[in-house]
């Protein structure tokens, strides 16, 4: 029997590796993380919250806005897992409900500023010179300002709602994101492969969609999942001052900041609302700082 | 008058005292107040069919060259003509054409292409670019390219990291032949492979050049490949070229000290370890402040009088060899 | 070279019958299978091969230096100047480094600390293992830097890394490793990044230095040429395995092996200009799941039944030894010629 020897275009498909099946790729999704059970834990929080919010109307027992004189803050029991507030709603209704307020807005507000932030952050990477310059030292400005202070100019200026708040909180996250496209753009654009589409007469705004954006989406992603976290502790604390969600909308942080004046003798009211947040918040985290480190190139096995 | 290296038939590429400089330093209005000198005054010329190597250490200016004449590296002083056409001072449809002449292949396969596009829209996307052909006929285009570097066609739909490094620099190599150039600019194509792998990638590159009548400018350090690649070889040294001229020749007989530096130094089955006095062991000079005379003097064994002005590339005798050395005459 | 006891203790270095495997999600890489390989005393032995044939991994695993954890020692011992190396914790392993043996890395930026100068950095070496005053260790770091042709040793210990070229920083780190004069010497890919005049000097000043105070060295490197020039025995790798060794005249003159064989006929400088190289069909086996018998059956144009079944061993004389069926071992097969 002869010896087959490869030819020159077999040898080709003699060396490939074989591309994952989609049923492989969740096996090695598994299999990373089970290298690091916090991810787990953050991912089944996650899951936790986005049947809270899908679910809602499955799962609440009770319509969070039904009023009932007589059950007025009643303590945890069978009948009302998380207790009643001071008009007898149920607490474990509304903190369900509670999480398409905080969460959508939280959600709504890294998406705003992730996508405008990288869209001027690419562009002015791309342009560079002396527009780059104006659009960062514009970025700077923005900063400075704090999110509660421009929260409550909005307010003032607009009226308190959800939406006002959110604008807030968006418009002062978007330099940090404006940065770090910026920096990916930046570094990308010295990658060979960037310079070989200059090369074949690329224009700027071709390797802008086809080439930057795509590969520098990586790493803000990351960014956007940690901060998450965050954004939901900033929702919250401005419906606890008041300037976020106005009642009657369940929303954590207005169910702490109601909660607060019973915190003595009804301790039920602030504490579920506040764990919700945190726990929230700690999931969001935990699920960022694994895929980061999912897709850290050198932490990664094979 | 300087004179270039020459090869055969009509020039497909012709650099005319090229000279480019990058700032080193500003000063804080933004002015420059110093310069690194990379490209001091380079005339070549390279034929159809023809192969040119350019061959040099770290610091001699090569890889500037091969960006200048691609259009990365801008330069003020110098002329970069393709089909006897002015490259960076065309615009528009004109420049369109022009680059689809000339292509580059790069030294690192993996950081060519880009990691998230699959293949064949690698291969086609000069033409994706130029604009005008549907996906369906990119992709059929980049079947015929692949074909013809010795890749499948059926395995166009995977990602780059998907291939090995020899079968990526083909990818590579597709990509380049896919606008029908006249001139490939091959920025040392095979220093990141296997002796085995850089072995096939000769054979495709020499087996296109012939198919093709490709004209290849390579950079290099690897002289025993320039010897058995490239019909003409000219050697650089802090951005002039020292020594120029058919291949076999100026390798096989050097007469500029630096090339007879550089052959000793380079690893062979034939001879043994240099001496040290055979290589020089000063440090390269810096290019921010060029020096006076040849540049080569302080580390020339060989420095006499006459070597204080400035060397000028004279042509040896009758041939087509040239050296910048006043005492490599006669 | 023969391992039998009493050879082992004239042995700076001996590697044998090591294998060790990577364990992935897919499955476990075998990197490294039966390697055995011997350092004499003020020997220069080369180690040569392509990507992924294992040749680094080889003296990581014997000095220790690859990450706890992620691979698998299934077979072999290491023994340096007669210390057992797999069998030692960090602390252990710390002490002998510098003293009995050293390493010198393709990366000079990478092994040097940015923050720390030069001068310091040597001194820290030497005063770890010589029981030496600063003053003193001070004057070493001088006079080895001195050796190593850095003109002005006292100027340079007060720079730092960056402020030195690549070919300096090399030296440096040469010098580092040559100062605790250990015995052993591994010297993995040091010249691959500079170029050839500084390499050609590299290469000169630790040829000089191994020769003067009797260190062995090993010189694992990629470019025959390089290894032809400075070794005095070579071991060629393949796919993990040790597929031919023996003299670097002997080897790379007559090459036995059809894989070195047909390495060399790859080398531009072997060939007339122009001349379409002999590249070796196929590529390298997937070490996740190797052919069964010889690695090299698959792209070898002499294969016959038994390397499909069967992997050979190393046999031959002492000068030059093969894995290969079709030579030297069995006899009676390689007369049989090409019964394919």
């Amino acid at each position: 029997m002869s010896a087959v020897i490869p030819t020159e275009p077999a040898a080709a498909g003699a060396a490939m590796r074989r591309t994952k099946s989609v049923s492989e790729r969740l096996r090695y999704l598994w299999y990373l993380s089970r290298r690091s059970p916090l991810t787990l834990v953050g991912a089944a929080i996650i899951l936790l919250v986005l049947i809270m919010i899908i679910a809602a109307p499955v799962i609440a027992p009770y319509n969070p806005d039904k009023v009932s004189l007589t059950a007025r803050l009643l303590p945890p029991s069978a009948v009302h897992w998380f207790g009643t507030d001071e008009v007898g709603r149920d607490l474990f209704s509304r903190v369900i409900y509670g999480a398409r307020a905080s969460c959508g807005a939280a959600f709504m507000i890294v998406l705003i500023s992730m996508s405008v932030g990288v869209l001027i952050g690419c562009f002015s990477g791309v342009v560079g010179g002396r527009v780059d310059t104006a659009i960062m030292r514009l970025m700077d400005v923005v900063l400075a300002l704090p999110a509660l202070v421009l929260a409550m100019a909005l307010a003032a200026a607009l009226g308190p709602s959800l939406f006002n708040s959110m604008l807030a909180v968006a418009i002062v996250r978007i330099p940090a994101y404006v940065r770090l496209a910026r920096g990916q753009t930046l570094s990308l654009r010295e990658q060979v492969f960037v310079k070989a589409s200059r090369t074949f007469g690329a224009s700027p705004f071709y390797i802008l969609r086809w080439h930057i954006l795509p590969n520098a989406m990586s790493p803000i992603i990351v960014q956007a999942t940690l901060d998450l976290g965050g954004v939901v502790l900033i929702a919250a604390a401005l419906s606890f001052i008041g300037l976020g969600a106005q009642p009657p909308t369940s929303e954590w942080g207005a169910l702490v900041s109601s909660g607060r004046s019973y915190m003595l003798d009804q301790w039920w009211y602030a504490t579920f609302p506040g764990l919700a947040i945190l726990i929230t918040a700690m999931g969001c985290n935990l699920v960022g700082d694994g895929i980061r480190d999912m897709l850290d190139p050198r932490l990664r096995g094979r | 008058m300087t004179a270039g290296v020459e090869t055969m038939a009509r020039p497909v590429l012709e650099v005319s005292d090229l000279h480019v400089r990058f700032p080193a330093s500003r000063n804080w209005l933004g002015r420059p107040t110093s310069h690194v000198h990379a490209v001091n005054g380079v005339t070549l010329r390279v034929r159809a069919g023809r192969s040119l190597g350019i061959v040099g250490e770290s610091g001699c200016g090569k890889s500037t060259l091969a960006q200048a004449i691609i259009g990365l590296a801008p330069y003020e002083q110098g002329r970069v003509a393709i089909d006897g056409q002015d490259f960076q001072a065309a615009q528009g449809r004109e420049k369109r054409q022009l680059r689809q002449k000339m292509q580059i292949v790069f030294q690192d396969p993996q950081s060519s292409l880009d990691r998230r596009l699959p293949v064949w829209r690698l291969i086609s996307e000069p033409l994706h670019i130029r604009g005008g052909h549907s996906n369906a006929e990119l992709h059929a285009k980049a079947e015929q390219l692949a074909t013809a570097v010795g890749l499948r066609p059926e395995h166009l739909d995977r990602l780059p990291h998907e291939f090995s490094g020899g079968q990526r620099q083909r990818i590579a190599i597709a990509r380049a032949i896919s606008t029908d150039p006249d001139l490939m600019v091959l920025d040392e194509p095979t220093s990141a492979l296997d002796v085995s792998v850089q072995a096939q990638i000769i054979n495709l590159l020499l087996k296109l050049q012939r198919e093709r009548g490709l004209a290849y400018l390579m950079i290099s350090h690897d002289v025993a490949l320039v010897r058995h690649f490239c019909d003409d070889v000219a050697v650089m040294y802090l951005g002039q070229i020292v020594e120029s001229g058919p291949a076999e020749e100026v390798l096989g007989d050097p007469r500029h000290p630096y090339t007879q530096t550089l052959l000793a130094a380079a690893p062979s089955f034939a001879s043994p370890l240099p001496t040290l006095a055979e290589v020089r062991t000063s440090e390269l000079p810096n290019n921010r402040k060029l020096p006076a005379g040849c540049f080569y003097k302080e580390r020339c064994g060989k420095a006499a009088a006459g070597c204080e002005v400035p060397q000028v590339l004279q042509r040896l005798g009758a041939g087509a060899r040239c050296a910048r050395c006043h005492l490599a005459q006669g | 070279m023969m391992t039998g006891a009493t050879e082992l203790r004239g042995q700076a270095l001996a590697i044998h019958n090591l294998s060790l495997e990577f364990p992935t999600f897919s499955g476990a890489i075998k990197a490294l299978d039966n390697v055995s390989i011997n350092v004499g005393k003020a020997e220069i032995v080369g180690i040569v091969g392509e990507s992924g044939c294992g040749k680094s991994v080889t003296t990581m695993a014997a000095t220790g230096l690859l990450p706890r954890g992620r691979y698998r020692i299934t077979g072999g011992s290491v023994r340096l100047f007669g210390h057992s190396t797999l069998a030692m914790d960090d602390s252990q392993l710390q002490d002998v480094r510098g003293k009995v043996f050293s390493t010198i890395f393709q990366e000079p930026m990478n092994a040097l600390n940015p923050t720390i100068r030069i001068g310091k950095q040597l001194t820290d070496v030497i005063m770890r293992h010589e029981e030496t005053s600063l003053p003193d260790a001070r004057r070493i770091a001088r006079d080895i830097l001195a050796d190593m042709l850095i003109g002005e040793p006292e100027r340079v210990m007060k720079l730092y890394p960056f402020e030195l070229s690549g070919g300096m920083r090399q030296r440096v780190l040469i010098a580092m490793a040559f100062s605790c004069n250990p015995g052993l010497i591994i010297a993995d890919e040091p010249t691959t990044a500079l170029d050839v005049t500084v390499q050609a000097v590299i290469l000169r000043l630790i040829q000089n230095r191994a020769r003067r105070t009797g260190t062995s060295v090993i010189f694992i490197s990629h470019n025959v040429a390089v290894v032809s020039q400075l070794c005095d025995r070579l071991y060629v790798m393949y796919a993990g395995r040790i597929v031919e060794h023996g003299a670097t005249r002997t080897v790379l003159e007559a090459p036995q092996h059809p894989y070195t064989q047909a390495l060399l006929r790859c080398l531009p400088e072997r060939v007339a200009p122009k001349q379409e190289l002999e590249a070796i069909p196929g590529a390298v086996p997937n070490l996740l799941h190797p052919p069964a018998g010889c690695y090299f059956q698959p792209r070898c144009k002499e294969a016959v039944d038994l390397c499909r079944s069967q992997s050979p061993p190393l046999a031959g004389a002492d000068s030059q030894q093969v894995a290969c069926w079709r030579r030297g071992v069995a006899p009676e097969l390689s007369e049989q010629g090409s019964r394919k």
